[in-house]
């Protein structure tokens, strides 16, 4: 199952864990499985059917482009991370 | 199949003459400011002498009464807006558009001297500019606070009553962000570190110094259809932003891009554009050209990047390993939230490979001008504090500064400080590029009555992707043009086209690079965070890759078999079956009449594969003891590109970058009064560096090639302004036995250290 990395200052909403194994094939799924077990999760990272506007997140290392509806495999890693800028 | 580390190129990697250099030398590139329209007005703001107050009433009647002045608009002008987020950046960064309206033309504060406040258009500049003397505006003044620690604290003045904290929900504050990354048992790596060094750094607000000033060119008839002219790097943000503030759908707003003279993030957001087209609309749809001055441009009308207090604590066991890190940053974001200090949060510490760590960053309003980008925004601040640190603990380790990096260093598959791993990048070779290179192996000379020192440091920046379009059309006489939605502000059009030119087997002259307005080409991210030859170049090598396509089949009709049957290699179709002489695209050209007629290619593409980038600077300084003026002597800049298309732009960008970081290091800053006037507005005073103060920038390219990258191309633009700072103030550290930690090492401040020392 896919591991999920929580930021630092969301930690309180899963209780301290830092990093968490959920089931899911889309980022959106495992979002919703996490937030089953977890509420209030989802939350701090979706507004409507997106994620947060401040908000972006990895898988595998690599931008995900396709946001909530981004494939994930067994074994990959999701981080959320802050959406980027630029000079 | 050769994958980017092993091709062999025939067009990428040589120095071809720019394709947009001739219209630049001989002045006939058509900059924002040279464009004219018959019947055209010219728009003025007036902007506040206050730093904070409440604005009571604004009145225009004399103005309008001026023989000449055809509007006068305010905030009560745009459509009304939220602070709902409105996306940009293909989704990936969001605006919040009352805030952007706001800080274009003030809503019912003014916070900070410049904010806007009304716009005029007239016939004439000068008319347009005694009619802002003629707008009567009541204010009533607020305190204000200019001090970055003042403004966290609790009763500072507040900037705006509706910014709360998390944490605190019930209370005012200045405090608009808090950002935190964490990993580790912080207490248990300090315990065990055998040196620990702590230090507090501060930066003053620095602008990006783009020599082209702001300006646009609106018209709006009114019809629902809006066209703007201007200097931006990004057309399609200017284009949703406009939108929005007028209260437009996205695609009724057309944005020309002019040629650019100098952007280094500034350009990414709107800066008067939309007041342009308030004032044509107000006018009756005249065409209305605004061009700021340099005092508007530095006083705040277009955003400096942040001024920073950043405290930074590190542990290493005596053999180098660093084992602990604690960052604490506060970045001044200015009147409205945003500074860039999660990317210094993010970028600080991301070189090394730290088992515990906790960084903290702090958004901060004050009554300074709104910040925004500017080139690896938040890097450079944080990247000053942390490897002036690094250095310190190699000093106190007894090693050699590099030799500690490479120790610590950040590898494939090293967690980022915000988690993902990294792919293979180039930090080590970076680091070792510097150890062999002639300057580090020459030992710096002393001479007598003079301070010399030499100081080295390091910097990392994320890069960019995102999404970019571009079109390859082939011409009858076998050429073949290209088409991008990328300004292009450094060398981009040159390397786009050197990529098709390689593909399609063509001389880098013979494709003529274009950039379209926002109805001619797909939606394309702006031209910023390093991403135009990486994210552009991998859609115009897909463009081109899809003529080849359409060669092939070409090839295979003229042939009469399968276009399975013809391969594309070394720019010519290839039959497999019948042994026929192969095609290049110059002899397909003259027959794709009779084949199935014109050839364009096309592609659109959301990039990933993104390839980080290191830099390193090492610099030799002398400062003379009586007026404490550091002079660089020597300055060698290496930086890891992944592949470099163009080396002689390649170099540029290290180069510039380079510069700027050390007009940071050396001398820029702003310098408030007591009232909150920046008083040192005009390149006069703020003293960027020239070609007569600095020798020359030695670049040294590391091409470790990018995995993610069909031409293990890396973003190439910013890193290089990232470690100056820190190697000038290692550097003069090291010269006056004194650490420095406050930016600019200018030669008032430098004088105190020196005068300290002397006692």
């Amino acid at each position: 199952m896919p591991t999920v990395f929580i930021p630092s200052l969301l930690r309180k909403y899963t209780s301290g864990q830092e990093s968490l194994v959920v089931p899911g094939r889309t980022v959106g799924e495992v979002v919703r499985n996490l937030d089953e077990k977890y509420p209030g999760f989802r939350n701090q990272v979706v507004e409507g059917d997106d994620l947060k506007s401040s908000l972006a997140v990895s898988v595998d290392g690599d931008l995900a482009v396709g946001g909530l509806l981004e494939q994930v495999r067994e074994s990959s890693e999701i981080h959320f991370v802050p959406a980027i800028g630029g000079g | 199949m050769d994958t980017p580390q092993t091709q062999q190129f025939k067009i990428i990697g040589t120095r071809p003459v720019r394709h947009d250099g001739l219209d630049k030398v001989i002045g006939r590139a058509k900059y924002g400011a040279d464009y004219a329209f018959p019947g055209m007005l010219y728009g003025k703001v007036l902007r506040s002498t206050l730093a904070h107050a409440r604005i009571k009433s604004i009145n225009a009647e004399k103005a309008l009464r001026l023989p000449g002045v055809k509007a006068v608009v305010t905030h009560a002008d745009f459509a009304p807006q939220t602070t709902a987020p409105v996306y940009r950046m293909g989704g990936e960064a969001a605006i919040n558009p009352l805030y952007l309206a706001c800080n274009i033309l003030s809503k019912d504060k003014v916070l900070f001297v410049g904010h806007g406040v009304a716009a005029v258009a007239a016939t004439s500049p000068h008319i347009a500019e005694e009619a802002l003397a003629l707008i009567e505006v009541e204010y009533e003044p607020l305190p204000m606070v200019l001090d970055l620690l003042e403004a966290m604290k609790p009763g500072a003045p507040i900037l705006n009553p509706d910014v709360r904290r998390k944490s605190a929900p019930d209370e005012q504050t200045n405090i608009a962000g808090e950002f935190q990354f964490k990993r580790g048992d912080i207490e248990a790596g300090f315990k065990a570190a055998d040196i620990i060094v702590e230090r507090e750094f501060r930066t003053e607000m620095v602008h990006q110094g783009y020599i082209e000033p702001p300006n646009a060119l609106g018209i709006f008839p009114g019809d629902g259809h809006a066209t703007v002219y201007t200097s931006t790097q990004g057309p399609f943000d200017v284009r949703i932003m406009s939108a929005t503030l007028l209260g437009l759908p996205e695609g009724s707003v057309k944005v020309i891009p002019a040629e650019i003279g100098g952007g280094f993030g500034a350009k990414l957001t709107v800066h008067i554009e939309p007041i342009a087209l308030l004032l044509s609309k107000a006018s009756g749809g005249r065409p209305v050209k605004m061009v700021m001055t340099r005092t508007e441009m530095m006083r705040g009308a277009t955003g400096p990047t942040s001024g920073s207090i950043l405290k930074v604590k590190m542990g290493a066991m005596k053999e180098g390993k660093i084992v602990a890190a604690k960052a604490w940053f506060a970045y001044e974001a200015g009147a409205f939230p945003g500074s860039p200090v999660w990317l210094g949060c993010f970028t600080g510490l991301s070189p090394y490979n730290i088992e515990n760590f906790l960084v903290d960053g702090y958004d901060v309003l004050i009554n300074k001008p709104k910040t925004t980008s500017y080139r690896a925004p938040g890097a450079t601040n944080a990247a000053f504090a942390v490897e002036c640190v690094v250095d310190e603990l190699a000093q106190r380790c007894g090693m050699d500064p590099l030799d500690l990096r490479i120790k610590n260093a950040s590898r494939e598959g090293t967690a980022s400080v915000m988690g993902p791993k990294f792919p293979r990048i180039g930090f080590v070779e970076v680091c070792e590029a510097i150890k062999n290179s002639d300057h580090y192996r020459t030992p710096l000379a002393q001479v007598p009555g003079k301070y010399r020192g030499r100081g080295v440091a390091t910097g990392f920046w994320i890069n960019g992707g995102m999404q970019s379009s571009a079109i390859v059309n082939v011409h009858a006489d076998g050429t073949a043009s290209l088409v991008t939605g990328s300004v292009d502000i450094g060398g981009s059009r040159a390397s786009t086209a050197m990529v098709v030119a390689e593909v399609l087997g063509l001389r880098a002259e013979d494709v003529r690079p274009a950039v379209a307005d926002t109805d001619s080409i797909g939606y394309t991210d702006g031209t910023g965070g390093s991403r135009v030859a990486f994210a552009t170049g991998l859609a115009a090598y897909q463009a081109a890759h899809d003529v080849v396509r359409q060669l092939k089949e070409r090839a295979a009709k003229i042939w009469e078999i399968t276009a399975e049957d013809v391969d594309w290699t070394d720019g010519k179709a290839i039959s497999r079956k019948n042994g026929v002489a192969p095609l290049s695209l110059k002899e397909l050209a003259p027959r794709l009449t009779r084949t199935g007629g014109p050839v364009t290619g096309r592609a659109n593409v959301y990039a990933t594969g993104v390839g980080p980038s290191f830099a390193g600077c090492l610099v030799d300084v002398e400062i003379d003891p009586e007026t404490a003026k550091v002079q660089v002597l020597r300055c060698t800049v290496v930086q890891d590109v992944g592949k470099a298309i163009h080396p002689s732009y390649v170099e540029g960008q290290m180069q510039g970058g380079t510069v700027q970081g050390l007009g940071w290091a050396l001398n820029e800053e702003y310098v408030y009064d007591e009232k909150g006037t920046l008083r040192n507005a005009s390149f006069l005073d703020y003293r960027m560096p020239t070609c007569l103060d600095l020798p020359m920038i030695d670049p040294v390219i590391v091409e470790v090639a990018n995995p993610g990258h069909p031409l293990g191309v890396r973003g190439v633009g910013e890193v290089s302004i990232v470690p100056p700072p820190a190697a000038v103030a290692n550097a003069v550290s090291m010269a006056v036995g004194t650490r420095i930690t406050d930016l600019p090492v200018s030669p008032p401040r430098l004088f105190k250290v020196l005068s300290a020392k002397r006692g």
